[in-house]
């Protein structure tokens, strides 16, 4: 279990140095998160170890939102000021975006694939 | 407030137990509630407390700021459990790699759609510029996004609060959007839960479905690379003069 954790460490921290040192615009996580996939796939196997912890943290992968929303309170004049137009951007592109990523992906799936 | 009293607040405040212990309190009650709701997508846990905590933090006069040095300890694990989004994807690549070109494209149409249709309607009902900038990249995971935001001259802390409503109402959302166009494809679903939502539509997704999770969390690291680099590109062919 420690082992796979710190395996997850090394591959964010080996991710955050690849990321700046190629001065890329995305998250270190991100690249962590290719590079295990890498990993997984030269290994050919998921260990149960880390089957076991990735699906630990996973569970519960809402949680760790949850400090970065409480920090709507630096802004809840901002938000009261311009609300309506906040509000509305957020529920009809959201729904939106969602409608048309899944419409999209569904008009190009192969059928006989469908599940 | 006595004395003593006065001594076990300072104590509290200083160390990261308490802004912990009411971060995790505040979650069971959101998951407990949510649970009752019979996983009613509706009672979001995040939601209900970020509610609660929000209410603690007006009702005792305590700062963001003093709060996130506790509750950093949670938010730190985002990124360990973003790298460990890996395992899934790589339970259900077989039905990534057979959907490899439908994933392309709906990625590209749900990342412009995302940022395109938020500007617009902010737009429409007379947002600022700066709100405009902050909203563009709000399906965006967090860290991407508030990068994006200060790029383009926004507000990356404002980002970072739209970002997490945004996860929040697609996780409300998708299930009912999803089911009212009678869509049953679980890797459709996932994938466009991921794109619009990030990680809080990843995280309903994996509660309801492997496959859907997977493909969530696929979602999530390739769009959050797709906005960053077309987003940027956008802003300057239309909104720079």
């Amino acid at each position: 279990m420690l082992g796979f954790l710190t395996l997850l460490l090394v591959c964010q921290l080996a991710g955050e140095v690849l990321v700046r040192l190629a001065g890329a615009p995305v998250p270190g996580p991100v690249v962590g998160m290719a590079l295990l996939f890498a990993g997984l796939a030269v290994r050919g196997g998921v260990p149960a170890g880390l089957q076991t912890l990735a699906g630990g943290l996973l569970q519960h992968l809402s949680l760790l939102f949850v400090p970065a929303g409480v920090g709507v309170i630096l802004h809840l004049r901002l938000i009261a000021d311009e609300w309506p137009a906040i509000t509305a951007a957020l529920l009809i592109s959201t729904v939106a975006t969602i409608a048309v990523t899944a419409l999209v992906m569904r008009a190009l799936s192969r059928p006989d694939a469908d599940t | 407030m006595s004395a003593e009293l006065r001594e076990i607040w300072v104590y509290l405040a200083a160390s990261p137990l308490a802004a912990l212990t009411a971060t995790l309190v505040a979650y069971q009650a959101g998951l407990w509630i949510y649970r009752r709701s019979g996983g009613n997508p509706i009672a979001n846990p995040v939601l209900i407390a970020v509610v609660l905590l929000v209410g603690l933090l007006l009702a005792s006069g305590t700062a963001y700021r003093t709060y996130f040095d506790g509750a950093q300890f949670v938010h730190f694990l985002l990124g360990p459990a973003t790298v460990a989004l890996a395992v899934p994807l790589y339970n259900q690549f077989r039905q990534v790699r057979r959907s490899a070109l439908a994933i392309a494209v709906a990625l590209v149409a749900g990342s412009l759609f995302a940022a395109g249709s938020a500007v617009l309607v902010a737009w429409l009902l007379g947002a600022s510029q700066r709100t405009l900038i902050s909203l563009a990249p709000k399906s965006v995971t967090t860290p991407v996004a508030m990068g994006i935001a200060e790029q383009l001259g926004g507000l990356p802390s404002l980002t970072a609060v739209v970002v997490i409503l945004t996860g929040i109402v697609g996780a409300m959302l998708a299930t009912w959007t999803l089911d009212l166009l009678r869509i049953t494809d679980w890797r459709a679903r996932g994938f466009a839960v991921g794109v619009a939502s990030h990680g809080i539509g990843t995280a309903r997704a994996l509660q309801v479905n492997e496959v859907a999770g997977a493909f969530a969390g696929l979602a999530m690291g390739l769009n959050a690379l797709a906005t960053a680099v077309l987003l940027p590109l956008m802003w300057r062919l239309f909104a720079a003069p």
